[in-house]
Parts: C-alpha cells; sequence; structure tokens
C-alpha cells in the first residue's frame, strides 16, 4: 500500500490557491469560501496551517460579510449559511472568532429559522436539512444556540428520517450519505442522537462500503472518497463505524492520491480538486492514519481546535 | 470534479482554457455590476442568463433574477400576459441550465420558486420531468421536484405509486423508486386504519419485491425495501411490559450500603441497595412514555405513591425509553421486625403509557412482591479486595429461582399482541427467502433470513423464553462473517446478541455461568453470587431484560467497545470489563446511573489509546452536545500538559460514584498523573489496581 504523500497534498493547496486564472476556478469563485475551508482544514489537519498569512485570509472573510450579518461566498456575493458556516469555522481555525459582531452574525442565522423548525438557506427560501446543519453548527460554535428553537429543529429533521434510518434534504426526500452527516451531525451537537436509529442507520451505512474499499453515498452507486467523510463521520457519531474494513477504506482512499502532483481525486486516475483532497485527509484522519491530526466528526474541525473552544483548552 | 479523468493538460489546453476563464471572468464581473447597481434591464438579464448557462451554480445569479423578476413584476403590473411572459423566461433560464447540469440545486429551487408564485402552467412540467427521469432515475433533485410538483397537481398518492412501479419494472435496482414507494405506502396506511387493508397490502409488496430479488440476489435495493417490509410486519402492536426487577411475586431481603466483607449478595433474593434508592425497573419491549405515577400505581405502607418519581433510562435526555426506573424509599422501614412489606405496582389501568406511534400498553399489568430489610451489621469485618481470579470462583449450585419473565411469573395476564397474519406472514417470507437462497449466495439473503428467523421467535415468545431459531442464525452469522469479512464485526456484534439471548433464556443455560465468589476470606458462608459471561467472544452486550437481578457481573476477555444498555442493571455492584476494547471514558457513560456500583475493572482496555472517539457525542453530560448538565469539576487537578478530554470524561463518568475498587491498569491513559487525578475523583477509593491506600 503507498502512503500518504502529505507534502505533495500541501503543496498542491497552496498551488491552487495562487492559480486563480484557469476555467475551474473561475468557475468555483462563488464558492471559494467553501474552498478555503476545505483547503486550510487540510492544511491544518497535515500540521501546516502556520504556512498561511492568517490576518489575510481573515481580512478577506470580513469582506465577504454582508450587511445582513451573513457571508457570501466570495466578496460581492449573497450572503448563505452555506458560506456562514465555513466563514465561522475558517475563524475558528484562527482562534480568531473574536473579530465577529457576535450578534450580526447570529442574528442573521436565527432569522432563517421556519415556523417548522427546518431552515432557510437565505431569504429566498430553500429548505434543506443541510441549513438545519449549518445554522446549528456555527450557533454551537459562537455558543448561542438558545437563540433558536432547538427543539422544533430537531423535530424538523426527525420528520426527514426515511426507511433506511437514514435522512433526506426535506421530509419525503431519499436518504445520502451527505444529507445523513447532515442530519446526524446535527442531532449529535444538540445532544439529540436518541431519535436515530443506530443499528438500522449504522447498517445501511457500513453497507456503503463497496468491494474496492471505497465508499459510496446510496446503494448501487460508484464509490467516492468524500463519502469517505461523509459515510465515515455518520458511523463515528453513532458508534459504529467498526462495521466497516478500515483498512481497504484507507487503501482506497490513498489509491486516489495523485502521489506526482499532490491532491485527492473522487477514485482512482481522476483529476484531483480540494473538494476531494480535503475529505480524503479528513477520512484518514477519522481512520487514525498516522501524521494526520484528529478531526471532530461533528463539528468537522480538528479535535483540538474543538476542545479549545469548549474545554477551553486543547 | 467527478468521474474526469487524470491528465496532464496539453499546451493547447491550457490556452484554451485560460481564454474561456477569461470571457466567463468578464461576464462574471459585468453581472456582479449590474446586481450591484440594481439594473434589470434586458440587456442586464442577458448576461446573467448567458452565465446561469454556463454555471448554474452561480447562485448569487438565481438570487438577482428573482430580483428582477419582482421588480419587473411591480412595473408591468397590468398586463397578466406580460406577467406570465416574464415568469415563463425564468422557466426556460432553468431549462437551459439544468441542460448543463440537472444537480444544480439553486436551478431547481429557481423553478420552484417561479411556479409557487402561480403565474406558470404545469402541465410542462412533468413531461420535463420524465425526460430527465429518464436520463437518470436515481436524481435525487428531479424526485424532490417530482413530489412538489404532485402535490401541486394534486396528482393522487396511487398515481404516483404507480409511476415507482413502472420504473421499478423499467430497472429493479432503482433504490429512489423504492425509496418513493415506501413513503407513499406509508401514507396510504396511515389514511387507511383497517386492519384487513394494510395486510393485503403489505402481502402484495412482499411479492412484488420478491420479484426483483430473484432477479439479482445481490443487487441492494429490493433488499432494503424488503427489510422495511418485515419492519412493518413485526413491529408489535402495543407495548408489552417484558421484563421488571423485582419479578413478581419475589421475597427480597435489602440491606443498606455495606462493604463486600459482609457477603450481601450471597443469595438471589438478598440485595444491597442504598435503602433510600430501592429501584424498581420495568422493562418494556419498545420504547415507551408516559410512565409516571398516575399511570403506575405503587401500594405498600412505607412510600405514598406521589413520592415517587420515575425516570427513563436513556443515554441521553429524552422523554421516552424501553426502560424505566422508580426509586422507593425504604430508610423509614422498621429494621427490627423482619417482616416483610408486601409492594403492589399496578400499570397500565389508567391510560397514558403509550409507544412512540401513540398505542397504549397492551395489558395492565400487576406485580406484586414482598420486602423485608435486614438490620444493618454493625462493621463485621475489613473491607477487603476483591480479586477476579479463576481459582475464586466455584459452581453454584443452588436452585435458581424466577429471575425474570418466563410466562408462568405473569400468570395468565399474558394476551398474544400479535396476530396470526404477523407469525404466518414471517413463516412465508421465511420459506420464500430459503427458496431463494437454495440457488444464491446472496450475503443480503442470509442476513434477511437470520432477521426473519429471530422476528418469529420473539413473536411466538415474546418473553424470549424460547430460541427455536437461535443455533440457525448463530450459523448464518458465522457464515456470513467468512463470506463478507469486510462487513464481520456486524455479523459478530449481532451474533453476540443472539448468542446472549440464547445463554440467558433459560434457568438450566443460566445456572453454567452462575458462581459463588469465593474470595472473601472473613466469610463464613457463601460468597456473592457472580454471573460470569467471560471469555465469550461478545462483542456488543445485550438481552438486558434478562439481567436485571445481577448484581456482580464478569464480562471480561471479550471484545466489547461498548457497554450501551448496561444502566438498566440497577443492581450492579461489581463489574469487571477488563480486557475488552473500550476506547474511551465516554464509552463508560452508563456507568453514571449505576448507584450502587462499587467495584469496577476497567484494566486493559483502549482508553487514552485512539485519537477519534467514537462515543463522544452519545455521552449525556458533554459540552459538546449542549446537553446543559455540565459542570467541569476537574480542572484543578488536570495538569498542564494533559489532554483535557481524558481528565474531562473521566471526572463526568466517575464524579457521580462511589467507587471503592477500580483498576484502570493496562490503559493507554492510565500513566502516574492520571493516578493521582483518580485519587483526587475518588475520594472513597480503597483499592486502585490492587494497591490499597489505606484511606480509612
Amino acid at each position: 500500500m503507498g502512503e500518504l504523500a502529505g507534502d505533495k497534498h500541501v503543496k498542491y493547496i497552496l498551488c491552487v490557491e495562487k492559480k486563480k486564472d484557469s476555467f475551474e476556478s473561475v468557475v468555483m469563485e462563488h464558492l471559494r469560501l467553501n474552498g478555503a475551508y476545505w483547503g486550510l482544514t487540510t492544511l491544518d489537519l497535515l500540521g501546516k496551517l502556520d504556512t498561511v498569512d492568517s490576518n489575510e485570509v481573515v481580512s478577506w472573510i470580513l469582506q465577504c460579510q454582508h450587511e445582513s450579518g451573513g457571508f457570501g461566498g466570495n466578496i460581492g456575493h449573497d450572503p448563505h449559511l452555506l458560506y456562514t458556516l465555513s466563514a465561522v469555522q475558517v475563524l475558528a481555525l484562527f482562534d480568531k472568532l473574536d473579530v465577529l459582531d457576535l450578534n450580526k452574525v447570529t442574528d442573521y442565522i436565527r432569522s432563517l429559522q421556519n415556523e417548522d423548525g427546518s431552515f432557510s438557506g437565505d431569504v429566498w427560501g430553500e429548505v434543506d436539512t443541510r441549513f438545519s446543519y449549518c445554522a446549528i453548527c456555527c450557533l454551537a460554535i459562537l455558543k448561542r444556540l438558545d437563540l433558536i428553537n432547538v427543539e422544533k429543529a430537531v423535530r424538523y429533521i426527525v420528520s426527514c428520517k426515511t426507511l433506511d434510518g437514514g435522512f433526506g434534504c426535506t421530509p419525503g426526500a431519499e436518504s445520502h450519505a451527505g444529507q445523513i452527516f447532515c442530519c446526524v451531525g446535527a442531532l449529535a451537537i444538540t445532544g439529540s442522537l436518541h431519535h436515530v436509529d443506530k443499528d438500522l442507520l449504522g447498517w445501511w451505512l457500513c453497507e456503503r462500503q463497496v468491494k474496492s474499499g471505497g465508499l459510496n453515498g446510496r446503494p448501487e452507486k460508484l464509490a467516492d472518497v468524500c463519502y469517505s467523510w461523509w459515510v465515515l463521520s455518520s458511523l463515528i457519531m453513532i458508534d459504529r463505524v467498526h462495521w466497516i474494513d478500515k483498512e481497504k477504506l484507507i487503501k482506497f482512499i490513498l489509491d486516489c492520491q495523485d502521489t506526482e502532483n499532490g491532491g485527492i481525486s473522487d477514485r482512482p486516475d481522476d483529476a484531483v480538486d480540494v473538494f476531494h483532497t480535503y475529505f480524503g485527509v479528513a477520512g484518514l484522519s477519522l481512520l487514525e492514519y498516522p501524521g494526520v491530526k484528529a478531526i471532530d466528526p461533528a463539528y468537522a474541525l480538528p479535535v483540538d481546535v474543538v476542545n479549545r473552544i469548549f474545554f477551553g483548552r486543547c | 470534479m467527478h468521474g474526469r479523468p487524470r491528465t496532464a493538460p496539453k499546451p493547447e489546453d491550457a490556452a484554451a482554457s485560460a481564454a474561456k476563464a477569461q470571457k466567463l471572468r468578464a461576464l462574471q464581473s459585468q453581472f456582479l455590476s449590474y446586481h450591484h447597481d440594481r439594473i434589470y434591464t434586458k440587456e442586464a438579464l442577458d448576461t446573467s442568463a448567458k452565465l446561469l448557462e454556463i454555471n448554474p451554480e452561480y447562485y448569487t445569479a438565481w438570487n438577482y433574477r428573482k430580483l428582477a423578476v419582482e421588480h419587473n413584476v411591480k412595473e408591468s403590473e397590468s398586463s397578466p400576459e406580460s406577467v406570465k411572459s416574464i415568469f415563463d423566461e425564468e422557466l426556460k433560464v432553468v431549462e437551459n441550465a439544468l441542460r448543463q447540469n440537472f444537480k444544480s440545486y439553486g436551478a431547481w429551487h429557481h423553478r420552484k420558486w417561479v411556479l409557487s408564485k402561480g403565474h406558470s402552467s404545469l402541465d410542462h412540467e412533468l413531461r420535463l420531468l420524465d425526460r430527465f427521469q429518464k436520463a437518470d432515475p436515481r436524481n435525487f433533485h428531479a424526485w424532490n421536484y417530482r413530489r412538489f410538483v404532485a402535490a401541486l397537481l394534486g396528482r393522487s398518492v396511487e398515481d404516483e405509486l404507480q409511476y415507482t412501479e413502472d420504473l421499478i419494472g423499467n430497472n429493479f435496482s432503482n433504490y429512489s423508486a423504492w425509496h418513493n414507494r415506501s413513503m407513499l405506502l406509508s401514507e396510504i396506511l396511515k389514511k387507511k386504519e383497517q386492519e384487513s387493508y394494510s395486510q393485503d397490502t403489505i402481502s402484495k409488496e412482499y411479492e412484488f419485491v420478491l420479484n426483483a430479488l430473484y432477479t439479482d440476489p445481490d443487487d441492494q435495493s429490493g433488499w432494503f425495501y424488503h427489510h422495511w417490509l418485515l419492519d412493518q410486519t413485526s413491529k408489535a402492536k402495543a407495548p408489552l411490559l417484558v421484563s421488571s426487577w423485582p419479578v413478581p411475586g419475589s421475597e427480597l431481603v435489602v440491606s443498606g450500603n455495606v462493604s463486600l466483607g459482609d457477603h450481601p449478595l450471597s443469595s438471589f433474593s438478598k440485595v444491597t441497595v442504598a435503602l433510600e434508592r430501592f429501584p424498581v425497573v420495568l422493562y418494556f419491549n419498545q420504547t415507551v412514555e408516559g410512565v409516571n405515577s398516575s399511570t403506575v400505581a405503587i401500594q405498600c405502607t412505607f412510600v405514598q405513591n406521589e413520592d415517587v418519581t420515575w425516570k427513563p433510562f436513556s443515554p441521553q435526555n429524552s422523554w421516552a425509553s424501553k426502560v424505566w426506573v422508580g426509586y422507593l424509599d425504604l430508610s423509614g422501614v422498621d429494621h427490627h421486625s423482619s417482616a416483610p412489606h408486601t409492594v403492589e405496582v399496578k400499570l397500565g389501568h389508567h391510560k397514558g403509557i403509550m409507544s412512540s406511534n401513540g398505542l397504549q400498553l397492551s395489558v395492565p399489568f400487576d406485580l406484586s412482591f414482598r420486602v423485608s430489610v435486614k438490620p444493618l451489621e454493625t462493621q463485621s469485618s475489613k473491607d477487603e479486595k476483591l480479586v477476579w481470579e479463576e481459582d475464586k470462583f466455584y459452581a453454584c449450585e443452588m436452585p435458581i429461582p424466577c429471575l425474570c419473565y418466563d410466562g408462568i411469573s405473569v400468570g395468565n395476564k399474558y394476551e398474544p399482541t400479535t396476530s396470526d397474519w404477523q407469525i404466518g406472514t414471517i413463516a412465508e417470507e421465511i420459506s420464500q427467502i430459503r427458496n431463494l437462497l437454495a440457488i444464491s449466495d446472496s450475503k443480503i439473503g442470509k442476513i434477511t433470513l437470520a432477521r426473519l428467523l429471530m422476528a418469529h421467535d420473539v413473536m411466538s415468545s415474546p418473553y424470549a423464553t424460547k430460541t427455536v431459531h437461535a443455533e440457525e442464525v448463530l450459523g448464518l452469522y458465522s457464515e456470513l462473517m467468512k463470506l463478507d469479512p469486510s462487513h464481520s464485526q456486524y455479523y459478530k456484534d449481532e451474533r453476540s446478541l443472539v448468542l446472549l439471548q440464547q445463554l440467558l433464556s433459560s434457568g438450566g443455560t443460566l445456572l453454567k455461568h452462575c458462581f459463588y465468589y469465593g474470595g472473601i476470606t472473613s466469610s463464613s458462608t457463601h460468597g456473592p453470587i457472580c454471573l460470569r459471561l467471560n471469555n465469550q467472544s461478545i462483542s456488543r452486550m445485550g438481552a438486558f431484560d434478562k439481567l436485571l437481578w445481577v448484581q456482580m457481573l464478569d464480562l471480561s476477555d471479550n471484545e466489547l467497545h461498548s457497554i450501551e444498555g448496561l444502566e438498566a442493571m440497577q443492581l450492579l455492584h461489581c463489574l469487571n470489563l477488563g480486557r475488552n476494547k473500550l476506547r474511551s471514558f465516554t464509552a463508560l457513560d452508563p456507568l453514571r446511573c449505576l448507584k450502587s456500583l462499587k467495584v469496577l475493572n476497567i484494566s486493559h482496555n483502549e482508553i487514552g489509546l485512539h485519537s477519534i472517539d467514537t462515543t463522544r457525542y452519545l455521552c449525556s453530560a458533554s459540552p459538546l452536545s449542549h446537553n446543559g448538565e455540565v459542570i467541569w469539576h476537574g480542572d484543578d487537578f488536570t495538569p498542564e500538559d494533559a489532554d483535557v478530554t481524558n481528565y474531562w470524561e473521566a471526572s463526568m463518568v466517575f464524579k457521580s460514584l462511589e467507587l471503592t475498587q477500580l483498576d484502570i491498569v493496562g490503559n493507554a491513559v492510565a500513566n502516574e498523573k492520571f493516578q493521582s487525578f483518580l485519587l483526587k475523583i475518588l475520594p472513597k477509593l480503597q483499592f486502585l489496581d490492587g494497591q490499597n491506600l489505606h484511606r480509612i
């Protein structure tokens, strides 16, 4: 089995950041804050966050903030919960949460909770359990969960449960490993995992592991490195991660590395990107791969960052 | 970037890409300036449309178009035609964007937004969906949109059900269609309450799914649906009390908290608990809510019913649980009189105890037992260390009284909660799946058969006293471990549960695991009775309904990494979890409920060894999961350079216990610093890793 080409991945991430002129990076421009979270968290997990000028990042993040309090995916873009969470997470990585005008951000998040407990992603009203996770995770990191109706938020998430014990985007929608992470994560953060049928969901999730060792996101779909995060983190939160073969999954992730130029792809020999590089490294972290810092399965931040927030020390 | 091959870019490609990028960048900055200046002219709208055609994920442009629609509709308020044409234009832009990327959240939501304004015809929507769903029958955006449109059109559930049938007919491996079918059927079953109708419907579904299973027994889609059907079939109709402590008719002698040397546990009927906290445990076959002093009546001379508070045992704060406990205060009972007191517990005479789907307890239940309080002995002996060594245990020949429900103990009050239809359906499916397995080695088929067989056992014997199929099921799981080694731990866990069920189901097999502990020198009579389930390759604990009476339990030399459910064992006094696979203190969270626990062995586990804690979010009092009862006392005792979580978690578990003996050696966490921390948070501790601390 190959080894983790950590240094190559660090180089790759730093270099993607500089390559702003390729078509790919222009297409992704509107979600640069997500990209920053993926890239910087990867660097932190590989112990190389200090290669980045944190002041530069923080001042750029603040420029992405809208007057409503929410953050856009880049300067000039509209605010949305998806990017507000990334902004808060990246500030947490750098221990710079104090730059935020707390009331402004939390008012924005609170304003997006609907009567039924669900959350809209922004003022335009798209409802999805992904946004429940964003809101709950953000407010928990900012220690202001009391601002929303947690009981209703939980009830809405539970109403999205499906036949396989998983969760979909809205009531009636099909389970999907990414969506399951959001729902299980939100339930974990609110101390509500008793609503999860752990054995049923755990079985469905462990059956996401296919012959190659990789994980897919739904039955009869192809394996993809990103599910190393969505499926694994969910299995860990419900304490069923021993039901998959960890060694085979490690091998699958390592096989998806570009060992020459760095980066990790969805499947072996596909083109790499920051998204999959993050999910690959985060997956290895959850698998306790040596040399990679531990990541918290619910907050999707390094464990030492989470401990710093909630225990006051690492 | 999904599914794109990794190739080194050719120079001419790079140049083309750069040119494309430049064009797109120009478009984007042009768009942003229109957006920021709130310009909604045709030219500006065209720019955003072009942009979205190239990059449908560019969410700000969708927002911009909504603003533009609102603005332009206001401008043209007089003419309904022009309003309609404004909205129709949006539908066109969405369609173009979806052609480029039909997984674009923004595009689908824009379409919903347009339709919900009510100016557009819906006729086209189902046709559009058919096209997309043909191209990708698993696209969940399209399915979500379909549910939205079906609701707007008022399509009947039956029509939509037919649609799933058509898609499954085209390709049985369409899990999305099976999923939608389960949703639609649940709706139908909820609406039509006639039992025969639901039964017919479910029976037909079994036939329908069987075809898919035969087509490719290794495809998962149909099997998950089959599993869901089994769940619909075997759901017990109403909750049933399957076990309790004390057991009806038992005669108990209770003594207050005394030391081990007083050999208080030396008979099945002698119990040592704090007199003010004598537990009555109720164990149901499913999660129930509403257990309180108005649904459960306690009659005895020394306790007022209203003073008893019932508490659900659930690892987290919730109002529903399978297991409930109420504590009686015996401290006022006359110790000098040996006359037993009768305690009557009556439940289910008033409505209120019900399952999560609103079904009431199936039958009223009266349980009566007698209890006498033994005078507290004066310091008869010095405290002695308990040693979990093989030669300290000897076989227990005492006849075992009734320790759990076996149908006799509950007398003739038992009414069947399962119908002939249920048992018949399960039996039919067992034979169908056996037939299928005769021609295929489908692993998921074997799992299904194992589950069907267990469901059959539970239905025919609700108190789990007969495990007719246990041997066959154990065999199936052993086979599966070989057939599908990647998931062997799953099968091992399932196997452990069946094994425990089997071991504990009859007095005969149980007696083989009951031993006297003979390690107490000061004892002149029998030592305490210990249930020894050590060295059984158990990877998961279960069958707790059969273990409520246990005061001393040896689970050492197994493969446990969790003790979920152990909180029900309220009498537990001594527990050996040595040489298992416990990974963290949070895994010991259930111990926090065991107020009688004094002796604990967690030596030679994996606490402190792992960087990822798999029970971090399952424990009841973590600041990470906002349960509201977090108080962190240990900071003063925690060394500067230590990993704060281990210290925090240890203090969380142990602060509610009064352990006198703890073995923790052989865990990565157990260094000298940690040991001195333990001494501080466990003031009653007398032995740590076998060392007498000479505290008295």
